[in-house]
């Protein structure tokens, strides 16, 4: 009888914190209407840390008439359920889709959150084969640095994987989902709203925060250049303002990477090790970039082992 | 007879994990793996020096991308035939399989210099241990900050990395050697060197294994520099190394992987 009460109150305090847990949260989230129907929440240029809690990146979501298409579910399962939270504070329509731009942690860890019947999770076709193979990595660094636990249901894998592009009506409106050759990751996802011609890129582009390589130096380039013939009037990046104009900031992000390419190249060419090329190049970006330090000889170094085999 | 070679080595992985999180509990730059148990079981019952005359190893303090560690070991004397270096063991004390890499050197390696970059999955020491050819151990070491190189994502382009498996490549400095003197060489391997601990909870399928073991670089059929390699190399091996031609010939590479699988490569040497 004992045992029974105390296990009671054991779930009447665990959903009291969630409770009031969550509407602390669900306070925090600010959101900010980009054009008619799109709702973006703007992230922090910060390292995921227990402090963050990993919520670091542009998330948010679109509404049309019929159907609410959720983008990017936020840096950790609280965040999920907060912009769950928000979303229906704004709207009563259901929510049909949760767009995963990519694997980072950034993006997906609200994934749950959403997991209901009736809602279908979109991604590259390359998402789950990512998902699974970082799973065991990424709970890890979860536990150790963002402070909460994972489990392999979190990660919710996308039921329809796009391999080209994909169209969702949410009533209205028009969503042209399109996947993307290796750049930031292999699996990259972009979104286009025919109705505000808002290009929503996840983190294909980087704003103020250091573009992280976490794919293909050569491969982000070249999309670069297919980016921007899109005929949209603005954008939303994965990393910085919640807004911004299209293609003037694909610049910042473009310049970034074209030096590291150039240089690594005659790094390569002259004969240099990795550990020159990460010591030398591109210290003079330093002042455009926040985060630099964090990630830049990082992202020399996966370029160099890239760039050192392009021409076989 | 795989069936006991397979479990032994998963035993060893748990127990290099143990010991790994038994580390992790401990505070600072802590020694208790090497002190207690990879010592011994490296070197049973033998002297090692901690000396500044033999090598230097220069690993980052912080590193970048955990699975990629640039990590480069430098002798301080040339290889003669009276005085060399025998052979380079690499041992990363909380890596879960500690044994990363041995060299095996020779008078014709002209200097036992070493660069590769390595997968560094915790806090840890990172040790050097030479061999002389009086059979004398001597070890440098350093400390590194990173986590989780080994269970790290694979290369996202993995399917590029696979079709170009086994390619090689040399490069020098500049278009000729110089003869008698050491030369530096670089050697690259395509392989995507799979840890085999990219464990997939979500499908339930392990990304099985499969690495370089051995590579073997002999100049005119005379052994350069043999190196056994276990899953600490990051994909894409790639070696730095010395070699002291005496006259034109052909430098040879020889690798092989776990699975089998064999690789060759070679190129021209002209003075």
């Amino acid at each position: 009888m004992i045992l029974l009460a105390s296990r009671y109150l054991i779930w009447v305090f665990a959903l009291f914190m969630l409770m009031s847990w969550d509407q602390a949260t669900a306070e925090e989230l600010s959101l900010k209407e980009i054009a008619t129907g799109v709702y973006v929440h703007q992230g922090v240029h910060q390292l995921p840390n227990q402090h963050n809690r990993g919520e670091i990146a542009n998330i948010g979501f679109i509404i049309g008439e019929h159907c609410i298409a959720v983008i990017d579910s936020g840096g950790s399962p609280y965040q999920g359920f907060a912009l769950k939270q928000q979303i229906g504070k704004h709207s009563q329509i259901p929510i049909c889709y949760v767009i995963n731009t990519h694997v980072h942690p950034d993006h997906i860890y609200g994934n749950l959150a959403f997991k209901a019947v009736g809602v279908s999770f979109v991604g590259h076709h390359k998402l789950t084969q990512a998902m699974a193979l970082r799973a065991p990595f990424y709970r890890e660094k979860a536990h150790s640095e963002l402070g909460f636990a994972l489990s392999p249901e979190h990660f919710v894998p996308p039921d329809q994987p796009v391999k080209d592009t994909l169209e969702l009506d949410l009533g209205g409106r028009t969503l042209r989902v399109t996947a993307h050759p290796t750049a930031h990751t292999d699996n990259d996802l972009s979104i286009f709203d025919t109705q505000t011609e808002t290009l929503w890129l996840g983190d294909l582009l980087f704003m103020g925060h250091v573009p992280v390589v976490d794919g293909s130096l050569n491969g982000w380039l070249s999309e670069i250049e297919k980016l921007r013939k899109i005929g949209a009037k603005q954008v939303v990046p994965g990393h910085g303002p919640v807004v911004a104009a299209w293609p003037l900031a694909l610049m910042g992000e473009e310049n970034y990477l074209k030096r590291l390419q150039t240089e690594i190249r005659a790094a390569i060419k002259a004969g240099k090790t990795i550990e020159q090329a990460m010591n030398e190049i591109g210290q003079s970006m330093r002042p455009d970039w926040q985060l630099f330090d964090d990630f830049h000889k990082r992202n020399i170094a996966t370029a160099f082992a890239e760039l050192e085999w392009e021409d076989d | 007879m795989k069936i006991p070679v397979t479990s032994s080595r998963i035993l060893m992985i748990i127990a290099g994990l143990l010991l790994a999180s038994q580390a992790l509990r401990a505070e600072g730059e802590d020694e208790t793996a090497w002190n207690t148990t990879l010592k011994q079981q490296f070197f049973p019952n033998r002297a090692i020096e901690e000396d500044q005359q033999t090598l230097e190893i220069t690993a980052p303090y912080r590193a970048e991308d955990p699975a990629l560690v640039p990590l480069q070991i430098t002798s301080k004397f040339p290889q003669t035939k009276e005085n060399f270096i025998k052979n380079i063991t690499v041992i990363i004390d909380n890596n879960p399989v500690p044994f990363s890499a041995s060299f095996d050197f020779t008078p014709e390696s002209g200097k036992a210099d070493i660069a590769t970059r390595m997968r560094f999955n915790a806090y840890t020491h990172v040790r050097a241990i030479a061999e002389t050819n009086d059979g004398k151990l001597h070890m440098a070491k350093a400390f590194v900050k990173a986590s989780g190189g080994c269970s790290a994502p694979i290369g996202t382009d993995l399917e590029a990395a696979k079709a170009r498996m086994g390619k090689m490549k040399f490069r020098f400095d500049g278009d000729k050697a110089t003869l008698g003197q050491p030369n530096p060489v670089q050697l690259l391997i395509s392989h995507p060197n799979i840890t085999g601990m990219q464990m997939d909870q979500i499908s339930r399928m392990v990304q099985p294994a499969h690495y370089v073991t051995e590579v073997k670089v002999s100049f005119e059929g005379k052994a350069v520099m043999t190196t056994k390699t276990d899953i600490a190399i990051s994909a894409d091996p790639n070696l730095r190394f010395y070699f002291a031609p005496d006259k034109a010939g052909e430098l040879k590479a020889e690798v092989k992987d776990n699975l089998g699988n064999t690789y060759s490569a070679s190129q021209a040497v002209t003075p």
